[in-house]
């Protein structure tokens, strides 16, 4: 009998931690989120990628539609080189341009495909060729900077003829 | 001369005592098999390790997920980011704290008696007399205790890590007031379940593996006095909690070393 009685706690105690595995797993980490298999590849050539990580997402008008699977660089031509997997269940138009976003102003970023007009798909392993690349908050300031530097560059020798 | 002796000396006892424990180990991996025919004697010993363990992990685990999760609102929310708390949570019980903080733990509350019950075993000269009547004590005695503890242990961390979460979710959403959505969706963003969850996993096992053969190990070769069997109850704690701590570091490194 006493036996029996131990056997079910410990039948208990693992039932127990089996739940709690499967509630870590599904409710707490990403496992339901949609796994390999029923995807395809397709590649996208960026002058720069920014801040751009691999398993960031790829959106399309903001819904999730795949994740990057790897970045690098071409030797050749000094461009970022991001490779992407997509649900087969969308499917894309060959002139999607893809774009390199960042959710909120200090979020992560994420790259944006905006589909085109053509009626044939983009086929697995295919290049988009139209893109956009990260914006740079540095390059971005440094604009404005110079923008203000030139204007005022411009407003000054005015100045100076004026009061002698 | 002297000097050069006592190192010699103390290199060679150093390298026998590592020596003695691998062959323990490999001895005791010899007759794991002869275990697991008797099933029976395996789930006594996670009823012993296992069930009387869990008070103590699941009220641990519930009071680190509270004070985690206030102490990390305290910081998140400086830069706007209270609702990632969560994540945050999560991330450091699965990955570390769950793990680590469950084989602290079980050193102390499983490791211990397992040591003193052994040791006492062999200061009452059972396993001995066993030894007479042609049973192998480590068949008989050290396996099942091994499985025991080794099935126990991922088990007790994924528990005290699930609670944890729960016990966070307690604190975010019913005292703190972050939203019950963000909370659980910017996990399931975040939290990868291979190289979180399943790594974290592993890591518990291998804690599991060394502070069970840690206790054993001490117990068996304990010296048979009251006093021997308090000294190998104490190395018990020490060794293994060093044990967990420095394998900790290498499984960290070698498993999240890359993004």
């Amino acid at each position: 009998m006493a036996k029996k009685g131990i056997e079910t706690a410990v039948g208990l105690f693992v039932l127990l931690g089996l739940l709690a595995f499967l509630f870590v797993a599904l409710k707490a980490a990403n496992l339901t989120s949609f796994g390999r298999g029923d995807s395809y590849t397709v590649t996208a050539r960026f002058d720069n990628i920014g801040g751009l990580k691999t398993r960031a997402p790829v959106r399309s008008a903001g819904v999730v539609v795949g994740r990057i699977t790897s970045i690098s660089l071409d030797a050749k031509t000094y461009q970022g080189v991001v490779t992407m997997e997509i649900e087969r269940a969308y499917q894309f138009p060959k002139d999607t341009s893809a774009k390199i976003l960042t959710a909120g102003l200090l979020g992560d970023q994420y790259v944006g495909l905006e589909p085109g007009g053509e009626v044939d798909n983009l086929a697995p392993g295919t290049t988009i060729k139209q893109t956009q690349s990260a914006v740079v908050l540095e390059n971005l300031i440094g604009q404005f900077l110079f923008n203000k530097a030139a204007d005022a560059g411009g407003a000054a020798p005015d100045n100076a003829s004026k009061k002698p | 001369m002297n000097f050069i002796q006592g190192l010699g000396a103390g290199t060679l006892s150093i390298l026998r005592a590592w020596g003695h424990a691998a062959i323990f180990f490999v001895g005791l991996m010899r007759v794991l098999p002869q275990a697991m025919r008797r099933f029976g004697l395996v789930i006594t010993q996670i009823h012993a390790i296992g069930n009387r363990s869990l008070v103590i992990i699941l009220a641990s685990g519930l009071a680190v997920g509270f004070v985690l999760a206030l102490q990390m609102y305290y910081a998140l929310v400086t830069y706007g980011a209270a609702e990632s708390l969560g994540l945050v949570v999560n991330l450091s019980l699965v990955r570390e704290l769950g793990p680590v903080v469950t084989a602290l733990l079980f050193a102390g509350r499983a490791g211990t008696s397992l040591t003193a019950e052994i040791g006492l075993m062999k200061a009452g000269e059972q396993l001995a007399a066993m030894e007479l009547m042609a049973i192998d004590p480590r068949a008989r005695v050290l396996a099942p205790r091994f499985l025991g503890g080794v099935i126990s242990m991922p088990l007790l961390a994924i528990l005290f890590s699930a609670i944890g979460i729960l016990g966070a979710w307690v604190v975010a959403v019913g005292l703190i007031g972050i939203d019950a959505g963000n909370f659980w969706s910017i996990q399931q963003n975040k939290v990868d379940f291979w190289r979180d969850v399943v790594n974290g996993v592993i890591k518990s096992a291998v804690f599991g593996v060394v502070c069970t053969f840690v206790a054993l190990y001490q117990g068996y070769e304990t010296q048979a006095t009251p006093e021997g069997v308090a000294y190998a109850t104490t190395r018990t704690v020490v060794v293994s909690s060093l044990a967990v701590l420095a394998m900790d570091f290498i499984l960290t490194a070698l498993m999240f070393s890359t993004p």
